[in-house]
């Protein structure tokens, strides 16, 4: 195997919209490289639909501290008050910072940007919904994606392009550097760095319905996860009540948002009953919850009364061409439906993980549940748990984590690269990782242990059994059920033996990392007896901040993960119950 | 049902050559295409590659040629194509495995035309203002994934890969159009070179191949004039 050594200053691990916000803000200041599995512009957060919320005021009266007031609300009080304050506070400039790189968002009259309402975000805490979200019609993930690449573009940013990172080598606490897979070729490369940032994204394909890319496959977390770094809130996975129906693609709130509405199998505005108050634009986890529970009661339509409308026939086709033009698009191409004449069969798709590498405010990496900060190592966006959501996030508030944590990451690589030395990685730092690839090559390949074979079982384990209700039983089967998955994976074997785009090799890692955020997923769900958020448990229906208003942290321990807690970082906003 | 795929393979290190291989594939008239390929590296050929990430039409990686046009693997069910469905990679980039090709020179080409904002004045505390009528003027090229498909459909540029092509265009469009813009004669200085706008032909192809219905050609027009009428 042929091995390939590189010095940087800082390696960026990931080039969606928190890697590339950070790559903007560290390049400058360092021999930099943004290392990706993918071209920066495939990356998901292109595949963001409905808007980035910011008290602009560009609508109506706002103001930031209403927004932190919604986003702690919607996080069923778990979130760390400290980092909602920066987050909703640094959102306007973010925004602004956005439009100045080139960022074309849709327009008031008055030329000023466009906003919009959005599930959970209220004016003056809960009066009636905001217009905050700003957007670009229905693809204002893909503009940031696509300014922020065009920014990277403009500065001269050095990218590794399809190249998978597969290892972080730390030696007396202190990071050396990266080891990465080149996927056109085969050959590891050795980054000798001294800070990294992982911003590798979610792993909403532990589940067999998802919004997410196949790519999603936790890796930032799986490595450093592997390493005996913790991961912060497991438990806590948000379910989007509108995926399509079977296929799980993202029809954004939005469109609820521009005034659409979910109905039951008799055509009954079921929300109504579930958030009197902002009934459709409740946040997600009641929403997907009252899907959930609309379909177990016999009120779900369709032959197997398994899904609900999604209705944007009052709306207006010149609304739907203009606000929501590419979502009517997908219900079009997939679903074979004119959505501004007939409603959409939607349920609830895995979509979003709230927890992850727990961080600092700064996007610090923890070592523990101290928080103990693991020097050099950074990690931002959904990869990463700061906690700006606590057990459910607001939509358009991951847009807008991507870009304030991004850049917090950036700034905090300057910070430790100016105030230290570079140091060296030793030439067989990459020794381990070429003897587990050469293991994979040589075994010989069997269907029970197929890559596929594996993998689905554990997506239709997990939708079966760990998705939106959960119960001490559900929890402890599928326990058991990834015991033996973990045994099965011992022996995986690949059919592809070749060197050159070997991606049956690279979904045989990311299987390693789907298996790891299971594991911390369901150990984490199994010991928090309480139901918060988007965590469901059917056997403790109530909130229990006497006992759970805390962070948990699971730490890898064989096959499943040892929990600790960190108390919640409270502020002015005191816990209350959450009605809508 | 089951479906005939004929696929076209290549293997740099063991089939220099390449070779059609056959696959026989049970499936539903609503699967993409995509699916489909899945089945066949999931369940019976591991060593088939392509490259897919979001599977829904928007991160652009799986752009192929399927029964002899462009089109994303994501996009399309089976059920628009007919059986057998025929499938090869995108043409005039360098095969480099299966239905694998290099981007490279397509981003390359991209990267020339200055693909950001320039605008050198201090833009303020806020954002600058634009009608919604001079964001609409250039709405419809914002919706670029560079997935290659009109690019690599492009007769000229088969023969010519100096050609920037029309995704190139295409965002040098989504600039020029763009009321805050300030760098028009530069990317129209590049545009009106020997390898700029003026080698399109007008053949249509790329506006048919765009999945994201964007008027390529339309836009190849609108550079055209507005070189003509800068210089």
């Amino acid at each position: 195997m042929k091995i390939v050594k590189h010095s940087f200053d800082g390696v960026i691990v990931g080039a969606g919209g928190a890697g590339l916000r950070a790559a903007i803000e560290a390049a400058p200041h360092m021999k930099l490289a943004v290392i990706t599995k993918l071209y920066p512009t495939r990356s998901h957060t292109g595949a963001a639909q409905g808007g980035m919320s910011a008290a602009l005021a560009n609508v109506e009266e706002d103001n930031w501290n209403w927004h932190a007031f919604d986003t702690v609300k919607g996080s069923d009080y778990l979130a760390d008050q400290p980092a909602v304050d920066i987050l909703c506070k640094e959102a306007i400039d973010a925004v602004i910072e956005l439009e100045h790189w080139g960022l074309p968002f849709s327009r008031l009259d008055n030329g000023k940007i466009a906003q919009r309402r959005f599930g959970g975000h209220t004016v003056k805490e809960g009066e009636s919904p905001a217009f905050r979200a700003c957007y670009a019609a229905d693809r204002t993930g893909h503009m940031i994606l696509q300014t922020l690449y065009q920014k990277c573009v403009s500065m001269g940013v050095t990218f590794f392009d399809e190249f998978q990172v597969l290892d972080i080598k730390i030696e007396d606490g202190i990071c050396q550097g990266v080891i990465a897979y080149e996927l056109a070729t085969g050959d590891i490369h050795i980054f000798e760095t001294r800070a990294v940032t992982f911003a590798t994204g979610g792993f909403g394909k532990i589940f067999k319905v998802s919004s997410n890319a196949h790519s999603l496959t936790g890796d930032g977390p799986g490595i450093l996860y592997q390493k005996g770094i913790p991961l912060e809130d497991m438990e806590f996975y948000q379910f989007h009540p509108t995926g399509i129906y079977r296929l799980g693609i993202l029809l954004s709130e939005a469109a609820r948002g521009e005034g659409g509405i979910l109905r039951n199998k008799d055509g009954e505005r079921f929300m109504e009953r579930y958030a009197p108050s902002i009934k459709d634009l409740a946040p997600r986890d009641m929403v997907s919850r009252a899907i959930a529970t609309e379909i177990s009661e016999g009120n779900g339509a369709g032959p197997d009364s398994d899904y609900v409308y999604l209705d944007l026939t009052h709306l207006g086709a010149e609304t739907i061409k203009k606000k929501l033009p590419d979502i009517t698009d997908f219900v079009r191409t997939y679903v074979k439906i004119e959505p501004i004449e007939e409603p959409i069969p939607v349920q609830p798709t895995a979509h979003y993980a709230m927890g992850g590498i727990p961080t600092d405010v700064y996007s610090r990496v923890l070592s523990d549940e101290k928080g103990t900060v693991l020097p050099g190592v950074y990690a931002a966006g959904e990869a990463a748990c700061v906690s700006v959501h606590g057990a459910n996030r607001l939509g358009t508030n991951s847009l807008l984590d991507i870009v304030v944590f991004g850049k917090r990451a950036g700034q905090s690589m300057v910070d430790y690269v100016t105030q230290t030395k570079p140091n060296s990685i030793s030439d067989s730092a990459s020794d381990d990782l070429s003897k587990k690839i050469q293991n994979l090559i040589d075994k010989e390949h069997t269907d029970e242990f197929s890559v596929a074979n594996i993998r689905k079982d554990l997506q239709e384990s997990m939708e079966e059994n760990a998705k939106i209700f959960r119960t001490k039983e559900t929890l402890e089967k599928q326990t058991e059920i990834l015991e033996e998955l973990r045994d099965r994976y011992e022996n995986v074997t690949i059919f592809d033996k070749s060197k050159v785009h070997n991606s049956e090799l690279v979904e045989a890692i990311e299987l390693d990392y789907l298996l790891d955020m299971s594991e911390a997923t369901v150990a984490s769900a199994l010991a928090r007896n309480e139901s918060r958020g988007a965590h469901s448990r059917q056997d403790f229906p109530d909130r229990d901040d006497t006992n759970f208003m805390k962070h948990s942290f699971a730490f890898k321990k064989d096959n499943t993960a040892n929990l600790k807690y960190k108390d919640v970082e409270l502020g002015k906003y005191e816990p209350m119950e959450r009605k809508y | 049902m089951d479906i005939n795929l004929k696929i076209l393979r290549y293997d740099p290190e063991s089939d220099r050559k390449g070779h059609w291989e056959n696959y026989i594939v049970d499936a539903e008239p609503e699967e993409r295409i995509l699916d489909l390929l899945h089945k066949i590296k999931w369940f019976e050929d591991g060593s088939l590659s392509f490259r897919r990430s979001c599977a829904h039409g928007v991160c652009g990686s799986d752009a192929m040629v399927i029964n002899g046009e462009n089109m994303l693997a994501c996009q399309v069910l089976v059920k628009e194509v007919g059986n057998p469905i025929k499938i090869e990679p995108i043409r005039g980039l360098p095969v480099v495995k299966d239905l694998i090709v290099d981007m490279e020179p397509f981003f390359d080409s991209y990267k020339k035309v200055m693909p950001y904002l320039i605008n050198e004045k201090e833009p303020g505390d806020r954002e600058r203002l634009q009608s919604p009528e001079d964001r609409d003027k250039f709405e419809d090229t914002t919706k670029c994934i560079l997935c290659a498909a009109c690019t690599t459909s492009c007769p000229v540029f088969w023969t010519a890969d100096t050609y920037v092509g029309p995704a190139a265009i295409v965002n040098a469009h989504r600039f020029v159009f763009d009321s805050r813009d300030e760098g028009t004669k530069q990317r129209l200085e590049i545009l009106k070179d020997v390898n700029g706008a003026f080698r399109c032909r007008t053949a249509f192809n790329c506006t048919s191949a765009c999945p994201r219905g964007i008027q390529v050609t339309k836009a190849i027009e609108d550079i055209k004039r507005e070189t003509l009428l800068n210089s």
